[in-house]
């Protein structure tokens, strides 16, 4: 076979002609190149000899002589899946390291260090669906929260305002490293579900941002943190089972928190108060479809996860049990917040819409749960056992 | 018994390759040991008295230890070398628009080379101007850029600042091995008819593996047929044969060291028996 590179140098891409055309000859083919470019003769004798291929200077145009390690390198080489969402495989392997999902890859290199690689541990049907979801709703905090409203507030008022932001922040702490952790694990052969938690953790940064910003919109000096509330986060983040810590923080505790949220929307004393809280709920909504989706899923590839999800839950109560749960100046503030003034009357008010909300909270705890497939009178057991933080 | 074999740390990465090739060749039940030298010659002195069983040997290193060791009545092989290491030749280069078509237009010149030792930069791209009438001294001023003394040109800095020292206009010719000239051209020190290639040396072998008088034959030959062995199918071999640069290992040949040999002598740079002539050499 005769090639012709005209006066193109192998050193100025002239080498991807060759290489091509020596693709599909087989070894021991001879591949005659022809060419202008002065140097082209040592060059092919050193980019041949480079390659593995053979060379022949005897005749007019210098010869390559297809060699075996372009083929030697790839015989050993495989699939990592298929890249569309319907590619996945059950089992990722750690040797494939960083590889897209898709590509042809070649043996050797580190192994990654990943311990989540198997589909049923941490895939969810649902996952491209609530990433692309997600990825198209982020909002701008600057933009999206009308920060120079005007209002104004009692000081006991936008104190409870102060101290329920607090809270919430250090709960979006907890919300957001779980998931980085989780990624740091994971097998990108699983690239949805760890999409699904990036932008989950970008949202908790967001969130941290505007509750942050409200905080101190009028105020120098934060609320307090409570010890106990601080035992009930540190729970979550020390559990290292990804459907265990998606039960947990997902479903019931952001579940709970879709509650709390609303409540904030609804009560609200001032405008910003209410735009943050509702930007938040928005995303946390598409949170607990996650975790309830991979829980629905694992639970279906394990029968046995039930069992697991309610002893993890039986087991953070116990831990929990000698602990203060929510803060009382969280519980407290949140009765001010909602009652918006300093008389009987409207501490009354706020007072009943806790109470309301603990019950709404209960109740959707016991709503998911029976949605997993817990039986209704286990369900009602498990959400009374959940952490009294809420989260 | 073990196989102690001699290699010179030119680069880091020589730590990384044998330590990898060291772990397989025991792992196929050879006991095979190595250890590092700073240069080639005591590598060379070493093998022919027997301090160690094998060395991998330059191509200069191999002409010392084979005279070396014809003084001393000792038998030396080339065991095996890489694919990579036959047939390769030096250039002789110039820029592009110097008007310079071929050797004869060097008279009077400056010519860069390569470190002292460099066979590939300087002995035989030296060699090959002295047979057309050009020497140091007399109608040609070299230009020597030491880089690397003691590795036998195994560090490429000499050749680079030669070439870079050609694009300056320093000098008015530059030497390197072939695969310089190509690897130059991709980095973009030269660029497209920056440089003209005036001539080619003939072809010439480069490093090879050599067993010394004191290997035992039985070792020496499982060495042999476990390094023609090594399959670049095999992914942990292949990065340390991407490493080492060959794809795979050839039996030895010592056919392509003569025009090295009588570039030696030209220079008066090792004696018939393997003494250091050079006065400009320091390793």
């Amino acid at each position: 076979m005769t090639i012709d590179l005209e006066d193109l140098g192998l050193d100025a891409g002239g080498y991807l002609i060759v290489q091509r055309a020596l693709r599909d000859l087989p070894i021991g083919s001879r591949l005659a190149v022809h060419g202008r470019d002065p140097a082209l003769r040592v060059h092919l004798a050193v980019w041949s000899r480079e390659q593995g291929h053979g060379i022949d200077l005897s005749g007019p145009a210098p010869t390559v002589v297809k060699g075996s390690a372009t083929t030697a390198r790839w015989s050993r080489a495989r699939r990592a899946g298929d890249p569309g969402p319907d590619g996945t495989l059950p089992h990722a392997d750690v040797r494939w390291g960083l590889a897209m999902r898709g590509a042809l890859v070649e043996e050797g290199g580190p192994p990654l260090h990943a311990d989540l690689i198997d589909r049923g541990v941490v895939w969810a049907e649902a996952a491209q669906q609530l990433y692309q979801h997600g990825a198209a709703r982020q909002w701008n905090p600057d933009t999206a929260v009308r920060w120079d409203a005007p209002f104004a507030l009692p000081s006991e008022i936008e104190g409870a305002v102060v101290q329920v932001m607090t809270y919430l922040v250090e709960n979006e702490y907890a919300a957001m490293q779980i998931p980085a952790g989780f990624i740091a694990r994971m097998h990108p052969h699983y690239r949805e579900v760890m999409q699904v938690l990036a932008i989950q953790v970008a949202d908790e940064a967001r969130h941290v941002e505007v509750f942050t910003r409200r905080a101190m919109l009028r105020s120098s000096e934060m609320g307090v943190s409570g010890a106990g509330g601080r035992a009930s986060l540190q729970t979550l983040l020390d559990e290292t089972d990804f459907s265990l810590a998606a039960f947990l923080l997902s479903v019931l505790g952001e579940g709970s928190f879709l509650d709390l949220l609303e409540f904030i929307t609804r009560h609200a004393p001032d405008p910003v108060t209410r735009e943050v809280a509702g930007l938040a709920l928005r995303d946390e909504r598409r949170h607990v479809a996650f975790g309830m989706a991979h829980l629905k899923y694992a639970a279906d590839a394990d029968r046995a996860l039930l069992g697991r999800l309610r002893t993890a839950v039986e087991r953070r109560h116990d831990a929990l049990a000698d602990t203060a749960g929510l803060n009382q100046d969280v519980f407290d503030s949140l009765v001010v917040l909602a009652a918006h003034a300093w008389t009987p009357e409207s501490l009354r008010s706020g007072w009943n819409a806790v109470q309301a909300l603990q019950k709404a909270m209960n109740e959707g705890r016991q709503r998911r749960l029976v949605q997993l497939g817990f039986p209704s009178d286990e369900a009602v057991e498990l959400s009374a056992l959940h952490t009294r933080n809420f989260m | 018994m073990t196989l102690l074999m001699g290699a010179v740390a030119y680069d880091p990465k020589v730590v990384t390759i044998w330590e990898g090739f060291r772990r397989f060749l025991v792992d196929h039940g050879l006991p095979f040991d190595f250890i590092l030298y700073s240069h080639y010659e005591r590598q060379a002195e070493d093998l022919v008295a027997g301090r160690i069983d094998a060395a991998w040997n330059s191509p200069l290193a191999w002409v010392r230890a084979r005279r070396l060791a014809g003084a001393a009545g000792a038998r030396l092989e080339a065991l095996v070398m890489r694919d990579t290491d036959r047939d390769l030749r030096s250039v002789i280069v110039v820029r592009g628009g110097s008007g310079v078509e071929s050797l004869s237009g060097l008279d009077g010149a400056t010519v860069g080379v390569g470190a002292v030792d460099s066979p590939q930069a300087t002995l035989l791209p030296l060699s090959l101007l002295r047979n057309h009438g050009l020497a140091a001294g007399t109608n040609l001023t070299i230009r020597r850029f030491d880089v690397g003394v003691g590795l036998h040109g195994d560090h490429v800095g000499g050749e680079r600042d030669a070439a870079r020292a050609l694009i300056a206009g320093e000098v008015d010719a530059a030497c390197m091995i072939d695969a310089s000239h190509l690897l130059f051209a991709r980095e973009g020190l030269f660029t497209a008819s920056s440089t003209r290639i005036i001539a080619e040396t003939e072809p010439y072998d480069h490093c090879n593996m050599t067993t010394g008088p004191s290997a035992d034959p039985v070792l020496a030959a499982r060495f042999r047929e476990l390094l023609l062995g090594m399959s670049y199918e095999d992914a942990e071999l292949r990065s340390l044969l991407d490493l080492e640069g060959l794809k795979t290992w050839r039996p030895g040949r010592t056919s392509g060291y003569q025009a090295l040999e009588s570039a030696v002598d030209e220079a008066r740079f090792y004696g018939e028996d393997g003494a250091l002539l050079a006065d400009d050499y320091r390793p």
